[in-house]
């Protein structure tokens, strides 16, 4: 076997047979998890405070998606124009991942909270007399997962734009295209398969988020990550949290597809 | 050049494109230098050369995709200076080499780009690509809403020339645009584009490599060389009075000979070459007795002769048969001559089956041909 399916198996697939086994079993008080079949711990994920935790993870990771886009096709498109600056551009985009997530979530802490970068340099500056409170707030939490995978962005859209035949800005210039409605009508349609991939590549993380909303949210702005996280480290509950990782995981398998399907269809149509 | 007065150009018809001594650079290295020529309304023009002679960069300099250089002379379309003018300001059409169809767009929806563009009523628009579609013998209902992935290069071809001409533009620029058909089509294709040029009344500005499909399709061809026009003329003059010997090369075949000047006559010149032997030719205006020129004849001028025979008062070298080429319709005849160097006769296939010609390599004979077929060259520019 390639070392690769080794790894997939030993890491991936085995631990989550044993999480999709222990969300039917019974929970024992201090974790681990004890005989007996049991539906329950789906049933209570969907309870109205757990889908209000659902519910707000999908906003909020909506619109962190939204705000990478609008933040990441600039950025892509810039990028895509930069001529030899291209490869230095992308390396700068892809420095933040030199350093560890965690360690970038610590950096916007120190950035934004009282007596952090932001506020010190306020005060200095006598614009404001008290700290405004940046953090823990669900700013933070926008700016921390806007920042971590505002990446994962950019590369998918620079790379759709990379590859667009320059022949056909050129077609649409002298069919009498001015510029707004060359990017309007040529350039952002072509470069969609980009878009879609980079918002899958923002909106899957971010549903399962959990670092950040604990670290910048100040436990606020409770995600279905923490909602897990809870379970295992806090509460104790293996059972419920396996429950709720499976609901999340069926939720963006779903997602995928529909989006794979359409893709393979709009490909079978040749566009 | 001197612009026509504007009480000259009322009875002349003017220029629909003119280049003015125009230059353009990239990272220093000139693309073209120094070019001008005018193109006729409804003319079907042609820029010919091999790739990185500059042609497409001046089809590109024409369309406004670039700009000449600060000193680099004036592009002017309908005799308006358009140097700085962006490719939607100047109301062309363009068929790209590789089509350039929007491959997130139907058929239709290709054509209708370019009037979209040029907020034409939606009504009308319908109509107009209909029109478009049918004259590029594309059935609009079975196409139209296709994606141009769905259709073969040929009928990509079509749809391109479609989304341009449904513009109803006084010119059209074509890049190469029957480059990647194969030969049957584009034959074919150049048939229906030199009709469509004769019909629409459009004028066209070709760039090809294809010496052929430039000789078969242009009513006057530019043969660019080394970022200059070698030569402008309409392809009769082109292919039968060469003025360089790239445009000799570049075109169909020739045989070259050289050698000094030692007379001048009306229209033409003696010529010795090294061997000894005189030859007679047409052009080189302006040599003089002691220069070195170069002369081409094309193979189809040169005959062969016995030693004792053949016409008088011909150019005559002597010669020796190297080979016979069979190529179908003509025989290459290939012999060389008392220098070593090499001419080629081209005559009819007249049937070898039936009756094989003499020639054999080895057969000693006389190289003739006409001085009127004989072209004394100008020197290629460095």
């Amino acid at each position: 076997m390639l070392p690769g399916t080794v790894w997939l198996l030993a890491f991936f697939l085995i631990p989550l047979l044993f999480m999709f086994a222990a969300s039917f079993l019974k929970p024992v008080t201090y974790g681990g998890v004890d005989a007996g079949f049991t539906f329950s711990h789906y049933l209570r994920f969907f309870e109205p405070n757990n889908l209000a935790i659902l519910w707000r993870t999908v906003v909020y990771s909506l619109a962190c998606t939204a705000l990478c886009l609008l933040a990441g096709y600039p950025v892509a498109y810039v990028i895509s124009v930069a001529g030899k600056w291209k490869n230095f551009l992308v390396f700068l985009t892809v420095l933040p991942f030199w350093t560890s997530f965690i360690v970038r979530t610590f950096a916007i802490m120190f950035l934004m909270r009282d007596t952090g970068v932001i506020n010190t340099v306020l005060q200095a500056l006598g614009l404001i007399s008290e700290p405004l409170p940046l953090m823990p707030s669900v700013l933070a939490v926008m700016v921390g997962l806007v920042s971590g995978f505002l990446p994962f962005m950019v590369l998918p859209i620079y790379t759709s734009l990379e590859k667009l035949d320059p022949s056909l800005l050129e077609a649409a210039e002298v069919l009498g295209a001015r510029p707004f409605a060359r990017f309007t009508q040529v350039v952002l349609p072509l470069s969609m398969p980009g878009v879609v991939a980079g918002s899958l590549l923002v909106f899957i993380p971010s549903l399962g988020s959990f670092v950040t909303t604990d670290l910048l949210g100040g436990g606020k702005t409770v995600f279905i990550g923490n909602l897990v996280q809870n379970q295992f480290m806090k509460v104790g509950n293996w059972p419920f949290g396996s429950a709720a990782s499976f609901v999340m995981m069926s939720m963006v398998l779903v997602a995928v597809l529909y989006y794979l399907r359409r893709r393979d269809q709009a490909q079978a149509m040749g566009a | 050049m001197l612009a026509p007065s504007p009480k000259v150009a009322d009875f002349m018809a003017e220029p629909v494109v003119e280049f003015r001594n125009v230059s353009k650079s990239f990272a220093g290295q000139k693309a073209v230098r120094g070019i001008s020529f005018h193109i006729d309304q409804g003319e079907f023009f042609s820029i010919l050369g091999p790739s990185g002679c500059g042609k497409t960069t001046t089809l590109r300099l024409l369309a406004g995709f670039e700009v000449p250089d600060a000193d680099g002379g004036e592009v002017r379309i309908h005799n308006e200076v358009v140097n700085h003018r962006r490719p939607y300001e100047r109301k062309l059409a363009m068929v790209f080499q590789n089509y350039a169809l929007f491959p997130h767009l139907s058929v239709e929806r290709n054509v209708a780009f370019g009037l979209e563009q040029r907020k034409v009523p939606k009504a009308q628009i319908a109509d107009r690509v209909r029109g478009a579609l049918d004259m590029v013998r594309l059935d609009p209902k079975q196409y139209g809403p296709r994606p141009p992935a769905a259709l073969s290069g040929g009928q990509r071809q079509r749809v391109a020339l479609a989304r341009a001409l449904v513009l109803e533009p006084s010119i059209l620029l074509l890049d190469e645009p029957l480059g990647a058909l194969d030969l049957k089509l584009r034959k074919e294709m150049q048939l229906e584009l030199m009709s469509l040029n004769r019909r629409l009344g459009i004028t066209f500005v070709y760039v090809t490599h294809d010496q052929e499909e430039a000789l078969t399709m242009s009513d006057r061809i530019a043969v660019m060389d080394n970022a200059r026009v070698a030569q402008l003329a309409p392809p009769a003059e082109i292919y039968e009075r060469p003025r360089t010997a790239f445009v000799a090369k570049f075109i169909g075949e020739s045989n070259f000979c050289s050698g000094e000047v030692v007379a001048v006559e009306q229209g033409g010149l003696v010529v010795k070459r090294a061997d000894g032997n005189l030859v007679a030719a047409r052009g080189g205006d302006g040599r003089a007795i002691g220069d070195h020129v170069q002369i081409s004849v094309r193979p189809e001028r040169v005959e062969l002769a016995l030693p004792s025979e053949g016409p008088g008062g011909h150019n005559r070298l002597p010669a020796r048969v190297r080979q016979v080429v069979y190529r179908g319709e003509m025989l290459h005849v290939r012999a060389t001559l008392g220098d070593g160097s090499e001419m080629v006769a081209a005559m009819r296939n007249e049937g070898q089956l039936r009756q094989p010609v003499a020639w054999q390599a080895g057969t000693e004979c006389a190289v003739t041909f006409s001085p009127d077929d004989a072209r004394v060259l100008d020197e290629d520019p460095q």
